[in-house]
């Protein structure tokens, strides 16, 4: 009876294995076929699995898509040939090594003509030397901290003069005289929030305002009494709160907030990481009232962002909703085509590189540009959280707001800037 | 005085969920020894019983709906408690005394539940059920030479793989019918349940402190379950036979109690208690399949605090913790004590976060076990050493 136990767990062993290599042989596309001249093969990297897969698994969807949609319409065309892009999707796995190694492996075993990828600040941050170190091309959809300039790495998400600063002034334009020119932040425990709010910190200090209290929980932690109670005493009358926590952590904060009192209506609540699919998962009578800022709401109503809807929409079912992140994502391919045509070859990355600087496109969003420092013009937007899920625009910046990377409010970086079309070894950290 | 209270009442409410989580996890580890590591995931079971309730209440609307919440507590304890004697009986009962492939085998199931939440559908349902029942079949249908040969156990393994790979083709089929038999249940997303409208906003307030109506409901929730649980451990029948098995496991067998049935509803009860605590932890935070793995860690914090199969331990524990995060992580020592040097004042300021009071709690932990490794109220029985 005993010896048969070690048989059994082997062949259970045996199967998972047959399991596992069975999913991992998934995915990709075969190359070449129908009127295309050729094709270019490029790389996707997203979490498919693991904590971030729920969010990250969008922007491969959106990914796909905008690959066919570039593919029905011919293709990419470089002098006059036309080409099909292929994809190869490797998973990351929430885990940030799996990013770099798979990195590794998109370009020496693929060799992908250009990757996208990521979504944390974490996976970033272990892909770069990857591409720094081949010389090779990523593209990075999310909003994020700033304070980064990579030759090799393409910025599509808005850095923190493109979403968190403008929130900040509007903020203090509309509560200021009613509350003061104060703030309460909370945030998850890790490298986005606490930049940003480092950022934050300075700038509420050069507008005249204080910092009342700062507070971080770990990720998926979900205990918030003692946030609440400082809260309480530093507001017992309402006041400004802004809100960077990730993932789990909302879901608690915004239903304990509504349990002990804190509403919209004395509390206005500004959150950087929640969009519509957020809305959804938290539940609209807990975030209804609350404001975001962010590039794109699915909302927004212009033709282009109803077109890029109706698209994701057709493609995926319409229990789905877009987002800022898909949106980004999606605007990366479109200007790495764009680029791709422009320089008139795939292969020759300095080539395409310096041809991205300039590229302008009309994104769901509205008109984007591609600036010398590898980041892209934004239209900054705040909106607030409706009943049926969706936000209504309270505020737009009319025209896209040019990305500042090296932040001017951080003492360390101020006077810092970044210019990759200069021809000087510190041209992804200049003093100005 | 008025800081002190609302500091005790927040330490309580935190020390009430943690109470909720872990008496289940107590009366299976401090009772029979098995470390369970899917005991978060039965939480998230209930909590996902819950959310069904929910929806089936919703259409109703109006006072059944309001009363919704009373019948997912009770339908979150059935459901996970039956989740619970079958997994005794199929799998826990197999490994008694053998407290490291406990680990790893809870530990499996814990990750199979939290896929199979993530990706449940009607046609891994069919798939399951046609595996299960070809599997069985096979079994019982086998002729009786076959199953007396030396070779019986790889032929059982092979006949379950066939079954298995059946099951795969029938999940496949029948997800490319369509999107009715392939859409996921729940989906890896985190769900929405709503308290009724009597559990929102305040409960009136004390002494100029507002009472959130959610807070003195859990810590109501958590005293009640308490009081039934200790009636039912010291006057019910079955209770006694478990306390019973709990102090001598061989006696109590010569004295005609069935030990095995026994193991079952100590497990079942268990595991009813963890679905409870996931149905009232769907008040304060987020539904989804990673539900279970933020609260068990603090489950076990607290019960090796306690000492191991101590409920008296397991309720100090948890108030403890509660109140020393409140109290730390909000800071209101520094008011309390508006006049402390300022070298302490910065001490006490850098832990008044969180994530510090965190590891202020562990520390704490490490302390006091250094003391008294056993625990608060260490257990005089064998069952821990067995």
């Amino acid at each position: 009876m005993t010896s048969s136990i070690p048989k059994r767990l082997l062949a259970g062993f045996a199967a998972t294995a047959v399991g596992v290599t069975m999913t991992a042989c998934g995915g990709g596309d075969s190359a070449g076929g129908g009127d295309f001249d050729g094709s270019i093969k490029v790389g996707i990297l997203h979490s498919l699995s693991g904590t971030m897969a729920i969010s990250e698994t969008t922007l491969k969807e959106v990914e796909e898509m905008a690959i066919k949609e570039i593919n029905d319409s011919g293709g990419v065309t470089i002098d006059d040939k036309s080409y099909k892009i292929t994809y190869v999707s490797e998973d990351g796995a929430s885990d940030w090594p799996t990013f770099a190694e798979k990195s590794q492996k998109l370009i020496d075993a693929d060799k992908v003509a250009v990757v996208f990828g990521g979504w944390t600040s974490a996976s970033r941050k272990a892909m770069l030397p990857v591409y720094e170190a081949k010389d090779h091309f990523l593209f990075y959809p999310i909003q994020y901290e700033g304070q980064e300039c990579s030759k090799n790495i393409f910025y599509t998400g808005a850095v923190p003069n493109q979403q968190a600063e403008p929130a900040v002034d509007w903020l203090f334009d509309n509560f200021a005289e009613k509350y003061g020119k104060k703030v309460y932040l909370v945030g998850s425990d890790y490298v986005y929030p606490r930049t940003a709010n480092t950022i934050i910190k300075e700038q509420v200090k050069s507008l005249g305002g204080v910092t009342v209290g700062e507070d971080y929980i770990p990720l998926g932690n979900t205990e918030v009494a003692p946030i609440i109670a400082k809260i309480k005493k530093e507001f017992p009358d309402g006041g400004i709160i802004i809100n960077t926590l990730n993932g789990d952590s909302n879901v608690a904060l915004f239903k304990q907030f509504k349990a002990a009192g804190i509403t919209p209506e004395k509390y206005p609540i500004m959150s950087f990481s929640i969009a519509e699919e957020e809305i959804r998962q938290i539940g609209p009578e807990f975030v209804g009232g609350t404001y975001a800022a962010w590039n794109y709401f699915m909302s927004l109503g212009t033709p282009a962002s109803n077109t890029f809807n109706e698209a994701f929409i057709e493609m995926y079912g319409d229990d789905r909703v877009t987002n800022d992140p898909m949106e980004s994502a999606y605007n990366m391919v479109y200007l790495w085509k764009a680029a791709v045509e422009k320089a008139g070859t795939y292969e020759d990355l300095d080539a395409v590189r310096d041809a991205m600087i300039g590229i302008k496109m009309d994104a769901p969003q509205g008109p984007i540009e591609m600036y010398p420092n590898h980041h892209i013009s934004q239209t900054v937007r705040i909106g607030e959280a409706k009943d049926d899920g969706q936000f209504e625009i309270l505020w737009d910046s009319k025209t896209p707001v040019a990305p500042i990377t090296w932040n001017q409010y951080v003492p360390e970086t101020k006077g810092y800037a970044c210019d990759w079309t200069l021809d000087r070894p510190d041209a992804g950290k200049y003093k100005m | 005085m008025d800081l002190i209270f609302s500091q005790l009442l927040d330490g309580l409410s935190i020390g009430a969920v943690l109470l909720l989580a872990a008496t289940g996890l107590a009366i299976v580890f401090g009772l029979m020894g098995v470390i369970n590591l899917a005991h978060g995931e039965f939480m998230m079971i209930g909590a996902y019983v819950t959310f069904v309730v929910q929806n089936i209440f919703r259409p109703l609307g109006g006072f059944a709906f309001e009363s919704y919440y009373i019948i997912a507590l009770i339908a979150s304890f059935l459901v996970t408690a039956i989740f619970g004697v079958v997994l005794e009986k199929t799998l826990i009962r197999r490994l008694y005394g053998r407290p490291l492939e406990t680990l790893l085998a809870t530990w499996g199931i814990s990750l199979i539940l939290i896929q199979f939440v993530r990706s449940v559908s009607l046609a891994m349902v069919i798939g399951i059920a046609v595996t299960a029942l070809l599997g069985w079949a096979l079994q019982k249908f086998l002729p009786l030479p076959l199953k007396q040969a030396s070779f019986a156990s790889y032929l059982k393994g092979v006949l379950w793989t066939v079954a298995g790979i059946v099951g795969l083709i029938v999940i496949s089929t029948t997800a490319s019918i369509g999107r009715f038999f392939s859409n996921p249940w729940f989906g890896p997303r985190n769900l929405d349940v709503t308290p009724p409208k009597w559990l929102q906003g305040t409960w009136g307030s004390i002494a100029g402190i507002e009472l959130p109506g959610i807070r003195i409901f859990i810590i109501i929730l958590s005293a009640l379950l308490i009081a039934a649980v200790v009636w039912f451990l010291t006057k019910s029948v079955w209770g006694v036979r478990i306390r019973a098995v709990t102090q001598n496991r061989e006696m109590s067998n010569c004295l005609g109690i069935p030990t095995d049935s026994v193991d079952s509803i100590t497990f079942g009860i268990g595991s009813g208690l963890a679905g409870v605590a996931g149905c009232a932890i769907t008040l304060l935070g987020s539904v989804g399949p990673n539900l279970g793995g933020s609260y068990i860690v603090s489950c076990f914090m607290v019960i090796v605090l306690g000492g191991v199969g101590n409920l008296l331990g397991t309720i100090i524990a948890s108030m403890m913790l509660g109140i020393i995060q409140s109290i730390i992580g909000s800071g209101s020592l520094l008011i309390a004590f508006p006049d402390m040097p300022n070298s302490l004042r910065s001490v006490v300021e850098f832990f008044a976060t969180t994530s510090m009071s965190y590891v202020l709690v562990f520390i704490f932990i490490i302390a006091f076990l250094q003391f008294k490794p056993t625990g608060m109220f260490p257990q005089k029985g064998r069952s821990v050493e067995a």
